[in-house]
C-alpha cells in the first residue's frame, strides 16, 4: 500500500478555501534501518 | 494552515521510535559470510534476563508500537520465549528474525499460539546451492523444515526474508513462488558493507543493470516488502513503497546484545553509538543523544545538490557511505546514475572503517540438525 | 494510537499500517467517539459546522485502514 501521502489541497469553489486530509498512511515495513 | 507530512515528521525525530531492532544475542549457529552483526561468539556482557525485561517494560511505557528482534541468531538465548511473551503481554508487537535451526515441530507450535508476532526466516537463494554458499552446508535446508513446521502449525503468513546480492537478485521470481507455496510473504533487503558484509560487499552487490531490474520488479509488486532498504532506487522514477527515507536515529535504531545503542543495526561502530541502556536506561539515550540530535538536524545534500533526484533517494544509505570510506555527504556507492562508483573512484587513498565490535567465530562452523 | 504534539500515531498489527492522525482535534475526537450514538453526533458535539466534511472523510479513512470501526 503505498504512502497515501500527502497534503492534496482541494479548492473549494465556493469560498475559495483549501481542505486538506487529516489522516495520513503508510505500511510500517515502510521505514529503514530495521532487519 | 498546512501540516507536515509523515515524512517530514519522521525526518525530524520522534519523541519515541515508531519501532526498534534488538539483537538479543551475538551468539551464532551459523556463520554467514554477509553478517551484517559479525555474529558468531556469545559476548559474556549480554543483558540477564531481568536486564532484558525491565527494557521490555521501558519499551512498553515509552508506546513503542513493534520491536525486531534479531542476533546472531536469537532462538539460542534460553529465555527468547519467555522474553517475546513477556512483551506480546504488555502488547509491544514483536517481529523475530531467525534461520529457523531451532524451530522444530513444537517451537512451531508454541510460536503458532502467540499473538502479535510475526516471523522473518532468512535464506540467501532459493535452492540450497545458492543460499548455503552463504549461510553453510545445510542451512538451507534446515530453513524450509522449519517454514514446513511453521505452516503445518498452522502459524499463518510468516516472511521469507532475503539479502539481495549478485546471485539472490537473479532469483526473483523463483522466490516470489517460494513464498507463494507457503502462503508466506516475500521480504528483500539491501546488502550493506557492514559488519561482515564489508569482506563480500565489493563481490556480491548488485550491479547497477540488477539495481535497474530489481526496481522495475519492486515496482509491479508492491506486496513484497522491503523494510524501505531500496529507497537509493527511488531516483528511478516513481517512488516505491515505503517513506523512502532513512529512519535511523529518528524513528527507530538499534539495541545490540549488550545493551548499546546505535542509529540503526547497519552501522555497529563507534561512530554511530548513542548511548548503553545500562546508563540510566533507552528512554534517555533515545531523547539525550547528542548523536541522534545531529541526525534529526536536516541534512544537507552535500555533492548531491546538484542532482535534481536529491528528493527521492535523498542521497542515500549512510552505512552504506561510511564502510566503503565515503563522506556522509558523497552519493550512495549504489547511486543509480553512478556518482557514488566516481566517488569511489575518485578517491586517491580509501580508509574503511573496520566493522567493530567483531564477534565471529575464529573456527569453520559446521551445521547439525537438531 | 499514542499522542504526539501534532496529533497521535496508530498502529495496527494486523494490516501493518501505520496512520497519523495530523490534528488534535481529530485525536480528541477519536477518543471520544464511544460516549456518543453516532458519528454524526460526536462531530456536531465538538466542532463546527465548517469543518464537518474534513472530519467525516478522515473518520472513512480511519475505518478503512481498521484504526475504527462501527459499533
Amino acid at each position: 500500500m503505498s504512502s497515501e501521502t500527502l497534503e492534496k489541497e482541494e479548492a473549494d469553489s465556493e469560498n475559495g478555501d483549501v481542505e486538506e486530509l487529516l489522516v495520513e498512511e503508510v505500511s510500517i515495513d515502510g521505514l529503514c534501518g530495521v532487519y | 494552515m498546512s501540516a507536515d507530512s509523515l515524512r517530514d515528521r519522521f525526518e525530524r525525530g520522534l519523541s519515541s521510535p515508531i519501532c526498534l531492532t534488538w539483537e538479543l544475542t551475538y551468539a551464532c549457529n551459523l556463520a554467514c559470510t554477509h553478517c551484517l552483526s559479525s555474529s558468531g561468539r556469545r559476548d559474556p556482557r549480554e543483558l540477564s534476563t531481568s536486564e532484558a525485561k525491565s527494557l521490555i517494560d521501558e519499551i512498553a511505557a515509552m508506546q513503542i508500537f513493534y520491536i525486531n528482534i534479531g542476533g546472531g541468531e536469537p532462538m539460542i538465548r534460553r529465555d527468547f520465549f519467555e522474553l517475546i511473551e513477556h512483551a506480546v503481554a504488555q502488547r509491544v508487537g514483536v517481529k523475530f528474525s531467525t534461520n529457523g535451526t531451532r524451530i522444530d515441530e513444537a517451537a512451531a507450535r508454541r510460536l503458532a499460539g502467540i499473538d502479535y508476532l510475526d516471523a522473518q526466516i532468512s535464506i540467501d537463494g532459493v535452492d540450497a546451492a545458492t543460499s548455503d554458499r552463504v549461510r553453510g552446508a545445510g542451512s538451507y535446508d534446515q530453513a524450509r523444515r522449519a517454514m514446513d513446521n511453521l505452516k503445518a502449525a498452522d502459524f499463518g503468513p510468516f516472511k521469507i526474508s532475503v539479502v539481495m546480492t549478485r546471485e539472490s537478485v537473479e532469483q526473483l521470481d523463483r522466490f516470489e513462488e517460494l513464498a507463494a507455496h507457503y502462503g508466506a510473504e516475500l521480504r528483500l533487503t539491501r546488502l550493506r558493507p557492514s559488519g561482515r558484509g564489508a569482506d563480500v560487499w565489493e563481490a556480491l552487490h548488485p550491479t547497477l543493470a540488477q539495481n535497474r531490474s530489481l526496481y522495475q520488479w519492486l515496482l509491479e509488486r508492491p506486496n513484497v516488502l522491503t523494510g524501505d532498504s531500496f529507497f537509493h532506487l527511488s531516483a528511478l522514477g516513481s517512488p516505491l513503497e515505503g517513506l523512502n527515507l532513512c529512519g535511523a536515529g529518528r524513528v527507530v535504531c538499534l539495541i545490540d546484545p549488550v545493551g548499546e545503542v546505535y542509529a540503526c543495526p547497519f552501522v555497529i561502530h563507534e561512530e554511530f553509538r548513542a548511548g548503553n541502556v545500562r546508563d540510566g536506561g533507552f528512554g534517555s539515550v533515545w531523547t539525550t543523544s547528542e548523536l541522534f540530535g545531529s541526525l534529526r538536524e536536516p541534512g544537507s545534500p552535500g555533492a548531491c545538490s546538484s542532482c535534481g533526484s536529491y528528493d527521492a533517494c535523498r542521497g542515500g544509505c549512510m552505512a552504506a557511505k561510511f564502510f566503503t570510506g565515503l563522506e556522509m555527504g558523497d552519493p550512495d556507492p549504489e547511486c543509480v546514475f553512478g556518482h557514488g562508483e566516481a566517488a569511489l573512484a575518485a578517491k586517491k587513498v580509501s580508509i574503511r572503517p573496520t566493522p567493530s565490535p567483531d564477534h565471529s567465530r575464529r573456527i569453520p562452523v559446521a551445521v547439525r540438525s537438531r | 494510537m499514542r499522542d504526539e504534539a501534532f496529533g497521535a500515531l496508530a498502529y495496527h498489527h494486523g494490516n501493518r499500517r501505520l496512520v497519523f492522525l495530523k490534528s488534535r482535534e481529530l485525536v480528541i475526537l477519536v477518543r471520544s467517539l464511544d460516549a456518543y450514538e453516532n458519528v454524526d453526533e460526536a462531530i456536531a458535539s465538538t466542532l463546527p459546522q465548517a469543518l464537518r466534511d474534513q472530519y467525516v472523510k478522515a473518520l472513512s479513512s480511519l475505518a478503512s485502514s481498521e484504526i475504527i470501526h462501527e459499533r
